[in-house]
């Protein structure tokens, strides 16, 4: 059985930033795991720009800021498989875990890893998980499908196009049709606000004159073979449709971009617990699950809205996996609680009033950096608030924001010196105020 | 000359095909879906009914029964998913008691084995997940599921093995009843001429299997007309994550209140929710609606201690067809002599399939005898699944084509191998549908998000089309509406491009 110190599940953004990272801090035994044949993951389809402003201060597309990436793994002669399926992980001995995996050229074979970065990404929410009715007909796409249609293949899905959900995909998807020559006709979005980046609502729509309805939704799909027009009607504040304000629209095409579920069967099957929240691994400050030695970022954790807070996470799974190897070979990491016997083993990161999830949520003092970055997202729109962060009852940070949107991820640094001298604590909890 | 042409290519239709095609006739299918098992055969609750419900005495409940004993000889001779895993039928209210009695009756009069009321204590212990406002449930332990899909497929591909012809994509419109030797009367029999979209098909023997449209087919060559009623059923179904939270399947007793909703596991692990029943117009209509999703969820909820409503995949509707007198129809018509009808085949009619072809077969036997075939092959290998393979089994496929090691849909680990093996059987799969129903490929959690696109390119690379030709159930459902704008002009600079990648990596 082949044996290597650090195995990444993924060869997305995630994946060859958490390599990149691993072997620069001297863990150089890694091997990346790509279902599809090329590096880059979902990156290679998303050929607008807008990545890299905070990883490169330039912008990018999607293939060349994976190239950046792919380019610095074959620098680091990081070895990778491609076409390779992870089929399972189980545990091995002494806390070492068992990959199975396939391809056309090895077959069926195993790879034991003493630490595994989770890198899978994540999937799109398909119509069946909405519970749209209407036909069932062709014609019904995630955005990301369409996207892959379009800019991988060069064939158009559709030539009149309407959207539901205003993700990011979506808004850019709106775009990319009408370039290529098809009429999007509406973009509808459920809540009363949209799920996606304040700039692609700007860039895509607004420029294009695209409409966005929002509390809107689709009630009804007409075509049996292909998809002939959609059903829109207005929603109350319980998300209910409004009798009497639907609305027919011809069209050949729905895109839907509903949100995004991160890619975790492998993880369950593992025995690593999720977060019903955000569907990614709870993890402490070392972006480690409960299963020791099995780490996770990008948007296999939580789903993320720009590519560089992935890059930036992974950086920090992939020196926490190395520094995991070479502290314990395989054993599970002791926290150095030096000059820290009143401090908590563990402190845990709550959510409250606002915010719907941390990463991190469990922090151990002794094993963390100087600072610690919690992301969370909010759970509605706020402006003019404050995200406030409490150390048990005691607020020691209060932040004002002119706008809080759950389609833009946030973040807090937390510093270790603020935490040592905090004696007691148990639990920080982000929320928002007024 | 064509000795028997079927209509519908469902499961009736296939399992009539399959045991016709022990003897020595030529027989001919048609179906106007580019796909056999398109229609009520493709959408229902996958049940393998123990045989209570219906009525002692009936076709139905004679053919229930029967069907039920044949399904697992039958599913390992022809290698298709079944389950005998017990049903339950609860009720919520002590007096309800009587009801199941009722059931218990009917059920040892049709010949039901096993049968036996029992209380909570039992059925907690059957069902640790289930509602606490159940008092007391009928226990059917050879109440089993079947993949629907699975036994229609392998029905018609065994069938065609043994030389039975199918024409997909062929509609009839008319069936034209002409007097053998010119004799008006009849005495010499008749000769059927079936007027397709396709052009004319002519038989001694015409056996109608087309589900909702029987009634149509049969009123055209009879004056003793059929009507048959369209009854919409519309379904839930949860991901496998959840999909062991009941092992048996779980009826609702029916009430003043209504027939309620089951909550089953299917053989391939997921959970499903249905059916409504709603008498429709429309007979294409196997649209789901609001209303009957909501039904679904919120009736099946009364049979769990929690349903995780946010577990489902998919929702779809399927229409049943029900015939004015209640019971299946399969006779020769009175004024039609050689015209079979097997009409009004609704539940628990997939349960009754294989008898249905039995039974046929019988009858058939008795207006035009036909000698048995010497060589009819029963047995039939259905494609292989990696995902339940074992690692020895696995290594054993790739060995024979590396393709079974190219994973294509993630969510249901379906690989190359298995779409390929789908492709080049007999009656192949040409869909995308086709490909889902023969390998679960785009069944999963995703539904086709990331496989639709694979799958499409290597079903236009194997049947040698355009990807812009491969549709998702045939006739006007394309996938791809062309190219890119100034996507022919670049081509030759795309396909040099990936050269040029090619040749560096």
């Amino acid at each position: 059985m082949r044996q290597v110190d650090i195995a990444i599940v993924g060869g997305g953004p995630a994946g060859l930033a958490a390599a990149v990272a691993a072997v620069t801090a001297g863990t150089p035994d890694v091997l990346i795991l790509e279902r599809d044949n090329k590096l880059g993951g979902i990156l290679n389809q998303c050929i607008h720009n807008g990545f890299g402003l905070h990883t490169f201060q330039e912008e990018l597309t999607g293939p060349e800021y994976a190239a950046r990436f792919i380019d610095m793994a074959k620098e680091l002669q990081i070895p990778y498989e491609l076409d390779t399926m992870v089929l399972s992980i189980a545990s091995g001995e002494e806390g070492r875990k068992v990959l199975t995996l396939m391809n056309r050229r090895d077959g069926l074979f195993y790879v034991e890893a003493k630490a595994v970065i989770l890198a899978m990404g994540c999937r799109e929410r398909p119509r069946g998980a909405l519970n749209i009715p209407g036909y069932r007909p062709a014609g019904i796409y995630c955005a990301g499908t369409a996207q892959r249609y379009v800019n991988m293949e060069g064939r158009m899905p559709g030539r009149e196009v309407v959207i539901l959900g205003s993700g990011d995909i979506g808004l850019i998807m709106a775009r990319r049709m009408t370039l290529e020559g098809a009429k999007v006709k509406v973009v509808a979005e459920l809540m009363p606000y949209s799920g996606g980046l304040k700039r692609n609502i700007v860039q895509c729509l607004d420029d294009y004159g695209i409409p966005l309805k929002l509390s809107h939704t689709v009630v009804d799909i007409d075509g049996k073979d292909r998809v002939r027009g959609v059903t829109l009607a207005q929603v109350d504040e319980n998300l209910k449709p409004v009798s009497g304000t639907e609305e027919y629209i011809s069209c050949d095409t729905l895109l839907l971009s509903c949100g995004l579920i991160p890619e975790n069967e492998l993880s369950t099957g593992l025995g690593v617990a999720l977060n019903r929240v955000t569907g990614g691994p709870f993890v402490n400050e070392s972006l480690e699950t409960n299963v020791s030695g099995v780490f996770a970022c990008g948007n296999v954790l939580h789903v993320h809205d720009l590519v560089d807070y992935v890059s930036e996470e992974a950086k920090k799974a992939g020196e926490k996996a190395a520094a995991y190897v070479q502290k314990s070979g395989g054993q599970a990491a002791s926290q150095d609680m030096t000059n820290m016997s009143k401090i908590a083993a563990e402190v845990s990161v709550t959510a409250k009033d606002g915010v719907r999830y941390t990463v991190p949520s469990t922090i151990r003092p002794g094993c963390m950096d100087d600072a610690q970055i919690i992301r969370f997202r909010v759970g509605q729109v706020y402006r003019n608030a404050h995200v406030s962060v409490y150390f048990d009852d005691k607020r020691v940070m209060k932040l004002k924001k002119p706008v809080l949107a759950p389609g833009e991820m946030e973040q807090v640094k937390i510093k270790k010196a603020d935490i040592l001298a905090q004696e007691g604590l148990s639990t920080i909890t982000i929320k928002i105020e007024a | 000359m064509t000795d028997v042409i079927i209509i519908g290519a469902g499961v009736s239709g296939a399992a009539i095909a399959r045991e016709l095609s022990r003897y020595e006739r030529k027989v001919l299918v048609l179906d106007k879906e580019s796909d056999v098992c398109e229609g009520t055969s493709k959408a229902n609750s996958g049940i393998v009914h123990a045989g209570h419900d219906a009525v002692p005495g009936t076709l139905k409940a004679r053919l229930n029964v029967e069907g039920n004993r044949m399904m697992e000889t039958l599913s390992r001779e022809l290698d298709f998913p079944f389950k005998r895993n017990g049903s339950l039928v609860v009720s919520f209210e002590e007096e309800g008691r009587k009801g199941l009695s009722e059931l218990l009756e009917r059920g040892r009069k049709n010949g039901v084995e096993g049968l036996c009321i029992v209380g909570p204590d039992k059925i907690k212990e059957l069902e640790p997940d289930i509602s606490g406002d159940v008092k007391a449930a009928l226990y059917a332990p050879t109440g089993g599921i079947v993949c629907p899909f699975g036994l229609t497929i392998a029905l018609a591909e065994n069938a065609c093995e043994n030389g039975v012809e199918f024409k997909l994509d062929t509609t009839v419109e008319k069936i034209e009843k002409l007097p053998v030797s010119g004799d008006e009367s009849g005495k010499g029999g008749f000769l059927y001429r079936v007027c397709t979209d396709k052009g004319c098909f002519e038989a001694p023997v015409v056996i109608n299997a087309a589900g909702v449209y029987a009634d149509v087919l049969h009123n055209m060559v009879s004056e003793k007309k059929l009507h048959i009623t369209a009854r919409r059923g519309e379904y839930c179904l949860l991901d496998r994550a959840v999909g062991n939270l009941v092992s048996h399947t779980i009826f609702q007793l029916p009430t003043k209140m209504g027939k309620g909703i089951l909550v089953t596991p299917t053989v391939h692990g997921n959970l499903l929710l249905g059916p409504t029943a709603e008498d429709i117009e429309d007979r294409e209509a196997t649209c789901t609606t609001g209303e009957g999703m909501a039904k679904v969820l919120e009736k099946a909820a009364k049979s769990l201690k929690a349903l995780p409503v946010k577990s489902v995949i998919t929702s779809f509707a399927g229409l049943r067809a029900h015939e004015d007198g209640g019971d299946f129809v399969i006779e020769e018509a009175k004024d039609a002599p050689g015209f079979i009808d097997v009409a009004g085949i609704e539940s628990p009619g997939l349960t009754c399939a294989p008898a249905i072809g039995v039974y046929v077969a019988q009858l058939l036997q008795g207006i035009r005898p036909a000698a048995l075939k010497k060589d009819f092959k029963a047995v039939r290998k259905g494609i292989p699944s990696m995902s339940l393979a074992t690692d020895e089994e696995k290594q054993r496929l790739i060995k024979e084509n590396p393709a079974y090691a190219n994973v294509i849909c993630r969510c249901e680990q379906v690989t190359e191998g298995e779409i390929l093996a789908a492709i080049h059987r007999p009656l192949g799969a040409v869909t995308l549908d086709g490909i889902k129903r023969r390998t679960r490929a785009g069944m999963g959690r995703c539904q086709a998000g990331f496989c639709a696109p694979k799958t499409v390119e290597i079903l236009a690379r194997e049947l040698s089309v355009d990807m812009d030709r491969i549709t998702k159930s045939g006739k006007e459902s394309g996938f791809l509406t062309g190219y890119n704008k100034g996507y022919a002009e670049s081509r030759e600079a795309f396909v040099s491009m990936g050269k040029r990648e090619e040749a560096q990596a």
